[in-house]
This record gives C-alpha cells, structure tokens and sequence, in this order.
C-alpha cells in the first residue's frame, strides 16, 4: 500500500504517493528528477548519494524515502543562490580542482558543507576523517582536502 | 527489495502492540542496517514498523549517578554530547568511531544493540559499563540482554526505550577499525566503578560481546595499561576469517585493552 509522503526538497514543499520501499535515493533522482544525487555503491559506503536530511549529511542509499517524512531535504541542486552562483564550496573545488571525473564530487561537497557547518575550522587530519564516508577512486583526496580549507579559510 | 507494509506510529505502547500482532513484523530505527539488509534481499520483513515518528524515543538526560540516552539517539548526537562527553567520555568517543559521518547521523543506540551485530562498538560500551535496557516491558541488565550472535533477550513487541548507563569512575574504548567498514576487528571498553568494580568487554572478537574474565582479574589487581597487556588471551575464545585469524584476534585483545586503559587513565 501506498504511503503519502510530504516533505521539503531545496526549499519547495513535496507532496507525493509513495511505495514504501522506495529508497530516498530513488525519490530524488527518479520521481524528482534530481539526478545530481548520485548513486555509486548502492551499499551505504562510497557516500556519492549523500544528501541533508535536516540540516546532516547522510547517505540517501541507505534511507527509505518515508524516513524522511516531514523532513528537509537539500541537494546538490539546492546549494547554489537562485541567481546560480556556486555555494563557496563550490567555487573551492574548482578553484583547487577537487575532482577528476566528477562522479563523486555531489557527495563530496554535500558532506564538506555538514562537516564545516560542525567545525568551521577543521584541520587537515579532521577533513580526512570527516570525509572518511565518502570514497573518491581518482583525485588521491588531496585536492578535495585542499578545496575544504580553501573554503574554510574563506579564501 | 521485498514489498512490506509499512506502519509510523506515535507512540511506543502503539509500536509495540503493531509489533506484537503482525507476523513477521520489524522495527525501524535509523535503518543503516536493515535498510541494506532488506536492499540485498537478506532481510524480509511482511511490516516496517517505523519509530521515526516517536519523539519520546530521543534525548539524553542525566538521572543521578546515571545518563540515561533514549533508543533513537543518533550516534552523532551522543558522540556531541556535552553531558556524555563531560561524564562518560569513552562513551562519546565510541559513538564517534562508529562507521562514517554520515552513518552517524541516521544510526541509533536502539537500533545497534537490538540489532547485536558481533562486531559493533554500542554492545561493547552497554556491557562494559554494565548498563541497563529499559524496554517497553522491563528492565534489563546488559549480562542478560546480550544472547550471542544477533541475539538478544527482546521478546517479539518488545522495544527498546532507553539505555541507563551507570556514570563510571573511569572508562576507556579502543578499537583496532576494520578500514573498509570501521566495524571493530577487535574493540575492548574498560571501566572501572566508583566502588573500585571493573568490567572488560570484547567486541568483534567471537560469536558476540563478551566480558574476559582474564582482563577484569588482572585489572581488578592493578588498574594500569601493563596489567592488561600481560594478558595473554586464549585464541580459542576468539574467531578467525577472512579479515584475521584468531590467534591475531586474541593478540589485539591484549592490545586494545592496554590502549583502553591508557585512555581511561587519561
């Protein structure tokens, strides 16, 4: 039986008709058309389909999309200003290159963001760990950990 | 994934009577195992009975010589903690090395040791800090409430409410991480009471956590990072696979009791 799910996604309110077993991943990506959340692993590891769930990153994978009922929900759609200019995290891993293929960085970013919203001046060896959720088979990290004390340091 | 029916109650009397009548019913806590569970079609529930929507379930609070943290706390939440953090650090620090960031901010306390995976960091600090599991029904002693592999003493319906951990005098966890899941390939909590009492518990190490017997005599002698790591632990207590035999199994016990009890020495 269907489940009746209302909830916000990027600021706009959602109200939709659900089979329970759908996973927020799938809700996102295939009901919304969010396709920005990315799915990697599918197993709750690589963190590519890290999403907020009020306000904390988790892994939208490993969610049932009625988890999230009532909730807030923000995407690598939902971070940039209306005008379109890049979250400062953003603009960081480009400026520091912070990716090579990309299919990680939507899960990077989103996990950067919660982490420096918890510590806004993390060291080196607190970035690493705080992005111990998310894998990354291209750029070695070093860049993506660049990226996040550049946007630490507000630079 | 298997079709179920699912359930959001707002109570835990409702949750539980949902869970006492349907058959092969589940509860839904943070879901960072069952949801990958029923993924890969190991799991199989009929009902998801979820307790997303039961706020009495979350929060921590101080009841005298004990902090009693509810069922759904977050393991960021408990890992953040100013009251955990001040009173019962080793515990902070064991929900903030467990999995990743993010896993942190969906799991529950509730959800791991209901779930009693062998190889978890909850089950370790309940039992070490001899800590008690208050259900819908009663109350329980961690010696009685972990049954071996995934088992544990709840009954069909019965939820876990809260967990009331004693405030020790000291405590410790170290745990040597599996670096692919973070699950302990072996994780020792130490702790000793205000009476001078010590607990040692082992997770990762057999078929569920367990108290080494060997550990809280020598510990009890001489409460020092030496005393534990002279003890040699019997491989025979320990399993072995894929990730570590058990003879090396049995050797980190030895080690991460003696880092434990460094780190609850300070």
């Amino acid at each position: 039986m269907n489940v009746k799910l209302s909830l916000k996604v990027n600021g706009k309110a959602v109200e939709a008709d659900v089979d329970p077993r759908t996973l927020l991943v799938q809700f996102l990506r295939d009901h919304l058309h969010l396709t920005g959340t990315h799915v990697g692993c599918d197993t709750g590891q690589c963190g590519a389909c890290t999403i907020h769930l009020n306000g904390r990153a988790v892994k939208s994978c490993n969610l049932l999309a009625v988890q999230a009922q009532g909730a807030e929900v923000t995407t690598i759609e939902g971070l940039a200003a209306p005008n379109g200019d890049m979250h400062p995290m953003q603009a960081a891993f480009k400026e520091c290159h912070g990716l090579q293929c990309g299919f990680c960085t939507p899960g990077m970013v989103m996990s950067a963001t919660a982490l420096l919203k918890d510590n806004p001046k993390p060291t080196e060896e607190q970035i690493r760990a705080g992005l111990d959720g998310n894998f990354c088979r291209c750029t070695g990290y070093h860049n993506i950990v660049k990226a996040v004390q550049t946007c630490a340091g507000g630079r | 994934m298997y079709a179920f029916q699912y359930h959001r109650p707002a109570s835990l009397g409702e949750a539980a009577t949902l869970l006492g009548k349907l058959g092969d019913g589940k509860a839904l806590a943070g879901g960072q195992t069952l949801v990958a569970a029923m993924k890969l079609r190991l799991a199989q529930p009929s009902d998801l009975v979820d307790l997303g929507g039961i706020a009495e379930l979350a929060g921590i609070q101080a009841d005298g010589d004990a902090l009693v943290i509810g069922a759904l706390t977050r393991h960021a939440d408990v890992a953040a903690s100013a009251d955990v953090r001040k009173r019962i650090p080793a515990l902070a620090h064991l929900a903030g090395g467990i999995g990743d960031r993010q896993v942190r901010a969906a799991g529950t306390l509730g959800g791991s040791i209901a779930n009693n995976d062998p190889a978890a960091d909850y089950p370790a600090g309940v039992l070490g800090l001899g800590a008690s599991v208050v259900t819908s029904q009663r109350s329980l002693g961690a010696d009685e409430f972990f049954k071996g592999l995934y088992e544990t003493a709840l009954k069909p319906g019965e939820l876990i409410k809260s967990v009331s951990f004693p405030v020790p005098k000291r405590a410790g966890y170290a745990k040597f991480a599996n670096p692919a899941s973070r699950f302990a390939l072996i994780g020792v909590f130490v702790s000793q009471a205000a009476s001078g009492a010590v607990r040692v518990a082992v997770t990762g190490a057999g078929n569920g956590v367990f108290r080494s017997a060997e550990l809280e005599k020598a510990l009890t002698a001489s409460f020092t990072p030496d005393a534990a790591g002279a003890v040699k632990v019997p491989a025979g207590s320990c399993n072995g696979d894929l990730h570590a035999s058990a003879e090396y199994r049995a050797h980190l016990v030895s080690v991460m009791a003696k880092r434990a009890v460094a780190a609850a020495l300070g």
